[in-house]
């Protein structure tokens, strides 16, 4: 106790004076601690990878990523990744990871927005006054959350190519697109000169939609008078560059799919991997969007809606402009770290051979070259560099909510 | 004589009473709310009845001559073999065939008792700890069960003291090693969890760095990333001529992942402890490690208890992964008991079993939980 | 401290280890088990049956190898892997041998520190279809849809094939044989290739095997045999003379029923250990050729127990028959 009182009364004075003191000294122990944690981190780093050295010296590992730069020699299931970097297998490892990072983000992009509609959508049909509704989107929550996403992405994997039809009797529609086992096959979109002005009438249509919705928001707040801009934003971005297309004459061919000996032949063709994938990942984590959502609408206060009602707003209405917009602070970031979450499981695609990152690049690529820690390191950065990205955009996120709210 | 007769109440009109006002307000309120109501019967419609087909009406249930606790249960003269077990519908002579290698892998048959009362021991667990809650030393009892539960377990399934003949890893398999996979994870992870989150608030500057780094570069990679990792670059990192067994490194990789979510998740729950507390430690002159043991982590455990279990949850269904790294947990099990020459191609059935089984699982734990949270909830509002 | 002194004591075990490490067979013995790897289930070559005892033709030669250095065929340690880890658990030690229908190559002989000790089974890269295509050779599969699996040399004798035969098709991969298999049959391709023996196992789990045709080209040589640690001449001998042991045993015709009768065949007596002193070459007691004979059989015994045509895989033993019967199986002598 006297040291206690000694202590906080002259730090300064006693510092040191004797040695039991300093051992007792708050700042000599963290000092001390710290470096103690420091020298066993940096101590096991350094035992760790000095084995590592000496062992993959000893089993004549090759290292170095000049693996990279080698003949891959297999072929990937073809899909967006080989068309945007132009995969064939002479190409070398280090297009495979390109081919795999570009698919594992398609999966993402597109799992991010269809999860985010399913969810919204089951958790605002979990509190609808429909009976069954409300209990078939609470049955689908209580099911699909509680099973391994990796026994769903079998699950619609394998309803998915034992559902769809033969190529021979694809489902058509209008001979432009073909839905089999074999994927869903869209028309291949081959533009010609002079496309690159439509492109721009698209952008410059997006632009002018943005600034005519800013004019008459800013009207509404000033006068009260609601327009309806939909009209507008649909006329420029979809009605301008179809004028312009058509004015500069058509300067875009379809390559359509046609049915060859085995297959179809020709279009674009997205494989049922994808399909089954996405819909799996987007179905999972729909489930926790959705509780978040509706924890979100209970959040808002009661009132809320009945002021809404009290100023003869309709029930959509004061759902759009009202609860949804409150709502929405509550349940965007839990929303995101579920976006992160479904980017991370994509790597779970490999069950399937889906070519994302995890089944092409850290899967053939290291079983072919078997450098583990290399392929592990890369395919790890990617992943950090997402999970990055992702807290980056949800501090934005709850930064500008934080400045609505006041 | 009464002067007026009492004439009998009418009956309220059908509309308001019973069923037809129970379907009017819960599912005709609206035309729309028809329309979903008619499209949701449609699509139970087309899902249910072949489900049900598959499952019960075209399925085998030729299992033979069945004993259940003593008793003879004749299903049919003899086993349905892979044969004339039908394609139509679900073989379940062959989950009946396979549920040993489902249930323990390649543990010998003659010491199944010992993973039965694992198993049994676990779901006591479940019953004791709320029954306790009104109990004076409930604390102690749930203290000495979390210390006792690993330690007899593990003593059962692995053996090698005294009467008990040694069962080495690679026979624990099925569900016993999804079980031990996910309770060792969530047992051993913890306490590192709990130095994490502690380590990240800490004011050291070192040890904040170290604790931050780890957690945020484990939660940004996925699950397979680490164990691959632990798979096959772990035995790099030891000197040569040295190796854990496999089951080993995977639980090394599991550990080491979910303390990075349990320290959040801890984390959450310091934070929520108002400042006050802290001080009011210090004031009163208790050490760190007397100020955070006695003050700090009971209240914050106790905050963080539903997120602790949901996340352990989470973790239980990640079990599943580690049939990439060539573990037989029991999603494994249907790869290698489909491919016995004398049942092959009945991948179906095992997952249908497999989704069953940890479904039924999964379902009970977060019903648990929500009841935990639930009960936290009121004694917080108090 | 503990743990200093802990790692301490560890790190003398290691080389403590190391010396004895250089013989495989006396750890082997100290033990009581050998640790064989093999494949996470293939139908014939390594699968559990409902009771897990593990069964095959990969899982015969672990046997037989115990039989040779314990005297007890059940002492094997089977370590399922997969075909990513199956290098890495060789070298580390992790296990004493590889049974796991790998291929040999010069790469994987040469460069990666190991020794093939011979070939249990020739095999082969081959299609299978759909009897209703029509297809009846590989040269008509253009513009195919063709499933294979991930991770084997599979993959890369495919592109090989494709590119020299101007051969154009689309690849579906998957990550296990079980899932390349459901994918054929629920016709997410046309074609299923993988090692022949591979796809008559598969063709026997399809729904009706009689609408499947395995097509006449072999596009690979896949010759499959156990694999040993480089640098123990002694284990890869052992090895080595066990799977011969088993052929050689056919030859002279001795069977698992036949062992104990004596008879004047010089050959086989020398084989019994009856005669000759070629367990001393390997270090092992007399009666090792015996126990292997007596417990696992002869190869064909092995062969028609787990492949054969009276199995569901339903085999012929085709180039795997004995040089004496139109096969390539040849066994050096015993002598």
């Amino acid at each position: 106790m006297k040291k206690l009182i000694l202590d906080s009364l002259g730090k300064s004075k006693h510092r040191g004076s004797n040695f039991r003191d300093l051992l007792y000294n708050n700042e000599v122990r963290a000092f001390f601690f710290q470096v103690i944690t420091f020298v066993l981190v940096v101590g096991l780093f350094y035992t760790a990878i000095g084995n590592l050295f000496e062992n993959i010296e000893e089993r004549g590992i090759n290292t170095g990523f000049s693996f990279l730069n080698n003949r891959a020699g297999f072929d990937i299931l073809p899909f967006l990744g080989n068309i945007v970097v132009d995969y064939t297998p002479e190409s070398s490892n280090l297009t495979v990871f390109y081919v795999g990072l570009v698919n594992t983000l398609v999966v993402a992009f597109i799992g991010i927005i269809l999860s985010t509609l399913i969810g919204l959508l089951i958790g605002i049909a979990r509190l609808s006054n429909n009976y069954l509704i409300s209990k078939l989107a609470g049955g689908y929550i209580e099911l699909f959350r509680n099973i391994p996403i990796l026994l769903q992405i079998l699950f619609w994997y394998n309803l998915f190519i034992n559902i769809f039809p033969h190529p021979k009797q694809s489902l058509a529609f209008f001979d432009i697109a073909f839905l089999n086992q074999r994927g869903l096959y869209l028309p291949k979109p081959i533009p010609e000169d002079g496309f690159l002005f439509v492109t721009l009438a698209f952008i410059i249509g997006i632009i002018a939609a943005y600034f005519i919705k800013k004019f008459f928001k800013k009207k509404h707040e000033l006068t009260g008078a609601h327009t309806s801009t939909w009209t507008y934003t649909l006329g420029l971005v979809i009605g301008f560059p179809v004028i312009v297309y058509f004015l500069i004459g058509s300067p875009l061919q379809f390559d359509y799919a046609v049915l060859g000996k085995f297959n179809l032949k020709g279009g674009m063709a997205v494989v049922p991997e994808f399909l089954a994938l996405t819909f799996a990942l987007s179905v999972y984590t729909a489930t926790y969007i959705a509780e978040a959502i509706r924890s979100g609408i209970e959040a808002v206060d009661k009132g809320q809606k009945e002021a809404a009602a009290a100023i003869g707003l309709s029930p959509i209405q004061s759902l759009k402009l009202i609860v949804l917009p409150q709502a929405l602070r509550v349940a965007i970031p839990p929303t995101i770290n579920q976006y992160l979450n479904l980017t991370k499981n994509s790597s779970l695609a490999t069950v399937i051979g889906y070519p994302e990152l995890m089944s092409t690049f850290g899967g053939t690529v290291l079983n072919q070259v078997g450098q583990a820690v290399e392929i592990l390191a890369m395919a790890m950065l990617v992943y950090l560099v997402i999970s990055l990205f992702i807290s980056l955009l949800l501090n934005y996120v709850n930064k500008k909510m934080e400045i609505q709210g006041r | 004589m009464s002067v007026f007769d009492q004439q009998s109440t009418r009956k309220p009109p059908i509309s308001q009473i019973g069923a037809v006002l129970w379907l009017k307000t819960n599912l005709f309120s609206s035309w729309i709310n028809s329309l979903l109501t008619l499209a949701s019967l449609y699509l139970l419609y087309i899902m249910i009845p072949p489900l049900l087909d598959w499952m019960i009406f075209n399925a085998s249930f030729s299992f033979g001559t069945v004993n259940l606790f003593g008793f003879d249960i004749k299903f049919s003269e003899a086993m349905a073999t892979n044969q004339n077990c039908g394609r139509e519908g679900a073989c379940w002579p062959y989950i009946y065939e396979k549920l040993y290698m489902y249930t323990y892998g390649f543990y010998p048959r003659t010491e199944t008792w010992r993973p039965n009362i694992v198993f049994g021991l676990t779901a006591l667990l479940f019953v004791i700890v709320p029954l306790v809650k009104h109990y004076k030393h409930k604390n102690r009892v749930t203290l000495s069960l979390i210390i006792l539960y690993p330690l007899v377990s593990y003593v059962l399934i692995a053996g090698g003291f005294g009467l008990l003949m040694p069962v080495s890893t690679d026979q624990w398999g099925g569900l016993l090693l999804t079980l031990i996979i996910a309770s060792v994870g969530i047992i051993v992870s913890f306490p590192i969890g709990v130095l994490l989150a502690l380590g990240r608030q800490s004011n050291l500057k070192v040890i904040k760095l170290f604790s931050t780094l780890f957690i945020e570069f484990i939660r940004a990679v996925p699950l397979i990333t680490i164990l691959f990792m632990a798979s096959f670059v772990l035995p790099l990192f030891l000197e040569s001529g040295n190796y854990f067994d496999k089951l080993l490194r995977a639980l090394i990789g599991i550990a080491l992942f979910q303390a990075a979510y349990f320290a959040e998740v801890v984390r959450g729950g310091l934070q929520a402890i108002p400042r006050g507390q802290y001080e009011a430690a210090d004031a009163i002159g208790l050490s760190y490690f007397q100020k955070n043991i006695l003050i700090i982590l009971p209240q914050a455990l106790k905050i963080s208890i539903p997120n602790i279990v949901g996340s352990s949850i989470s973790l239980f269904k990640d079990t599943t992964l580690v049939l990439i790294i060539g573990l037989f947990d029991m999603l494994a099990m249907v790869n290698l008991t489909s491919n016995d020459p004398y049942w092959l191609g009945r991948e179906t059935e095992g997952f249908v079993f497999v989704t069953i089984v940890m479904w039924a699982i999964l379902y009970t734990m977060s019903r648990y939980s929500r009841k935990l949270e639930l009960r936290f909830n009121t004694e917080n509002t108090n | 401290m503990k743990q200093l002194l802990k790692l301490t004591a560890a790190s003398l075990l290691v080389v403590g280890a190391l010396g004895v490490q250089a013989s495989t067979l006396s750890d082997v013995q100290a033990k009581g088990h050998v640790s064989c790897g093999v494949s996470k289930g293939l139908a014939g070559f390594s699968s559990a049956d409902s009771s897990g005892t593990w069964t095959g033709v990969d899982v015969d030669v672990c046997r037989a190898v115990a039989a040779a250095t314990l005297g007890d065929a059940t002492k094997v340690k089977f370590v399922p892997l997969t075909a990513k880890e199956r290098f890495t658990a060789l070298q580390s030690g992790e296990i004493d041998m590889l049974s796991r229908n790998t291929t040999w190559t010069i790469t994987r002989d040469a460069s990666l520190g190991l020794n093939f000790a011979g070939v249990n089974y020739y095999d082969g890269q081959g299609f299978m279809v759909k009897s209703s295509l029509g297809v009846s050779s590989a040269m008509e599969l253009g513009g195919a849809a063709i499933c294979i699996q991930a991770g084997t040399t599979t993959e890369l004798n495919l592109a090989d094939w494709g590119k020299a035969n101007g051969i154009d098709y689309n690849s579906v991969v998957s990550d296990t044989n079980a899932q390349t298999l459901s994918n054929y049959d629920a016709g997410r391709c046309d074609v299923l290739t993988t090692d022949a023996s591979g796809l008559y196992s598969m063709r026997a789990g399809a729904n009706d095997p009689s609408e499947h045709v395995v097509l006449p080209e072999i596009i690979s040589k896949e010759p499959l045999g156990p694999v040993v640690r480089q640098g123990d001449d002694q284990w890869f001998n052992i090895v080595r003379w066990s799977l011969n042991a088993m052929i050689t045993a056919e030859e002279i015709g001795v069977t698992s029923a036949t062992v104990d009768m004596v008879s004047n065949n010089p050959e086989r007596e020398r084989l019994m250990g009856r005669s000759g002193s070629t367990h001393e070459y390997v270090g092992l007691t007399s009666d090792w050729t015996y126990q292997i004979i007596k417990q696992v059989g002869n190869y064909s015994e092995s062969f028609e127990r787990n492949i054969g045509v009276n199995t569901p895989i339903g085999i012929a033993r085709g180039v795997n028959a004995l040089w004496s019967q139109g096969g390539i199986l040849y066994s050096p002598p015993f002598r």
